[in-house]
């Protein structure tokens, strides 16, 4: 079975590698993102509270959490591919456990999460950030990416295996999207004076997420901020696990 | 010898109440070539799924290469190797990469794929587009490495769901060439769904007419076509002999039929061919040309069904 896997993670990234706008796209979108939002928002440093001398600093754990989006609505989007050409009937002949594709898939998503997150991270230390938590938290800021990215990669794949369509996995991006920009991502989230957003931002996951990672390189070793993170994330990953090896039983109801 | 396949009152109803496949039973022996033909939405693929254990029938049993295709899933998967009709494959790798995928998801040791894989590209005839990505492939090449994905494990009996549909002719003949080869060669079990009558004809060893989910003939080509109908004899008149002449002689040994190059009648069973030349002769006739037709595919079909399969024979525009 780890062969299986192994073989079916490798394909996955491969054709993400073939799709230049696949792996282009999370290396310089969530940068690019970083570099206006930098410039525009810098003077927030300034706010009485505000945790970060650095506006950049602050914003680094965001392309994380926006990365781990792209690879997972790409790997998504891949997936619900090969069910509409029937490719999973191909693999559906084989010897290979049912059980192979689903985890061989998020193998191929978190491979190119954690690609994704060392560039993130090694972009951050070219320009500058210094990360508070030191070489350790930097560790710890790879397996949180990845959990992160297994996270939203189930239900990427759980998209993908209900619907069975490209077209639904697509119409993740925008839901995501709204998940990701009404969070703390722009501004702690005490600082945030609109009444709504906050408890919005306060009731979203994503939040947390930003904030874990966000708390090992702007102040060092969290315990709140990082339990949050990883228990959300895991808690995540499991349920979107969970559902999706169910769909995956109903799709491939070979006998 | 046992049966490769073994079909007993097969159903699939989908949501709905569709009923795509009926209560069909079916017996290959192994080493033949089952031609199943049917027009479309007849139940091929559904009843193939069944069979290949890809869909779970709804009603009725069936072995596969001794195995029960609810109970024995995986042994059957073992047994088996099938092209299906999407001829799905990954715009983004190589036909040498789908073979390896192919090899390694069976087991086949790191060291044993890549002398498997050049020889299946050998034997289908794309070595020299081994490397290229399937995304330039046409047709006919997607096809025949579809066919050697489905051989990949020296499986016993093969599954091939309209092979042909959208080939052209020499890719369609290439094609008919392989199977008749694993047939002999090897001793496969073939079972091929076509459109195609002439496919079924050429090929199969026995043939299965499917329509609405039903068998409705089933037996070798020759003696389905024998047990429907009977052949046609057309004759053109020569030197000094009027048409009127001929079908005077003709009509005697059945139904004279149109004939736009001469007078034909469907021997109804007075005579044969040799009869026909006897009365000819005796008549003191000229006869520029004589033709004896046998009775096709479509007119067992015709018989059968009350309709034509003909439609359908012009093979549809190639794949791009
Ligand atoms: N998943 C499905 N859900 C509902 N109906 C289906 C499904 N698959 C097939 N059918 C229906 O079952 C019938 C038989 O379909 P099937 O695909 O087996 O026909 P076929 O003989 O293979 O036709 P073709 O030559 O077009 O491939 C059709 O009426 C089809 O619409
Ligand atoms: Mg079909």
């Amino acid at each position: 079975m780890t062969a299986q896997i192994l073989h079916l993670a490798r394909r996955s990234v491969i054709r993400t590698l073939r799709q230049p706008a696949n792996w282009i796209t999370p290396l310089v979108f969530p940068l690019a993102l970083m570099a206006v939002n930098t410039g525009g928002l810098d003077a927030a440093t300034n706010l009485p509270g505000f945790p970060s001398d650095s506006y950049l600093a602050f914003f680094l754990a965001f392309p994380f959490v926006q990365g781990a989006l792209f690879a997972t609505v790409n790997a998504g989007v891949d997936l619900a591919r090969d069910i509409q050409t029937g490719f999973i009937n191909r693999l559906a002949l084989t010897p290979m456990q049912s059980g192979a594709l689903l985890v061989g898939h998020l193998g191929g998503v978190i491979a190119m999460g954690f690609l994704q997150a060392v560039w993130y991270l090694a972009v951050g230390l070219a320009i500058g950030v210094r990360l508070e938590s030191g070489i350790l938290g930097g560790v710890v800021i790879f397996v949180l990416a990845v959990l992160i990215v297994l996270a939203f990669g189930t239900f990427g794949a759980l998209a993908a295996l209900r619907s069975g369509s490209t077209e639904a996995v697509h119409s993740l991006f925008p839901v995501f999207f709204v998940f990701l920009f009404i969070s703390s991502m722009n501004l702690p989230r005490n600082l945030i004076e609109t009444e709504w957003f906050r408890v919005a931002a306060s009731l979203n996951p994503v939040s947390y997420l930003i904030e874990a990672i966000r708390s090992l390189v702007i102040e060092g070793w969290n315990a709140q901020a990082l339990a949050l993170g990883f228990g959300i994330s895991l808690a995540l990953a499991v349920v979107g696990l969970t559902l999706s090896a169910l769909s995956l039983r109903s799709r491939m109801a070979r006998t | 010898m046992k049966g490769a396949i073994e079909v007993r009152g097969l159903v699939r109803e989908f949501k709905g109440g569709i009923k795509a496949v009926s209560g069909i039973d079916l017996d290959v022996p192994a080493g033949q070539i089952y031609g199943f033909l049917g027009p479309n939405g007849a139940g091929k693929s559904t009843t193939v799924h069944m069979l290949t254990t890809l869909l779970p029938p709804t009603a009725g049993s069936a072995r596969v290469g001794g195995f029960d295709i609810v109970k024995e899933g995986p042994a059957v998967r073992r047994t088996i190797g099938a092209a299906l009709q999407e001829a799905a494959l990954d715009p983004l790798l190589t036909g040498r990469e789908h073979l390896k995928l192919q090899l390694a998801l069976h087991g086949v040791r790191r060291t044993e794929r890549g002398g498997r894989t050049d020889e299946l590209l050998e034997r289908v005839g794309l070595r020299l587009a081994a490397d290229r990505k399937i995304g330039g492939y046409s047709g006919g090449m997607k096809r025949r490495l579809d066919l050697a994905l489905a051989l990949a494990h020296r499986p016993r009996i093969l599954f091939l769901d309209e092979p042909t549909t959208g080939l052209d002719p020499q890719s369609r003949s290439a094609l008919w060439d392989e199977v008749v080869r694993l047939k002999r060669d090897e001793g496969v079990t073939v079972f091929l769904t076509t459109q195609y009558l002439e496919e079924a004809d050429v090929l199969a060893d026995r043939v299965g007419i499917i329509d609405h989910g039903r068998i409705v003939a089933e037996g070798t080509p020759a003696s389905l076509k024998a047990e429907i109908g009977r052949p046609t004899v057309e004759a053109m008149p020569g030197e000094g002999t009027t048409q009127r002449e001929l079908e005077g002689i003709l009509a005697r040994f059945g139904e004279l039929q149109p004939s736009t190059s001469g007078i034909a009648v469907r021997l109804d069973g007075q005579g044969g061919l040799t009869e026909v030349v006897r009365a000819l002769d005796a008549a003191q006739a000229n006869v520029a040309a004589l033709h004896l037709h046998s009775p096709t595919l479509d007119d067992v079909f015709l018989a059968k069904t009350g309709r034509s399969l003909e439609g359908s024979e012009e093979p549809a525009e190639p794949e791009a």
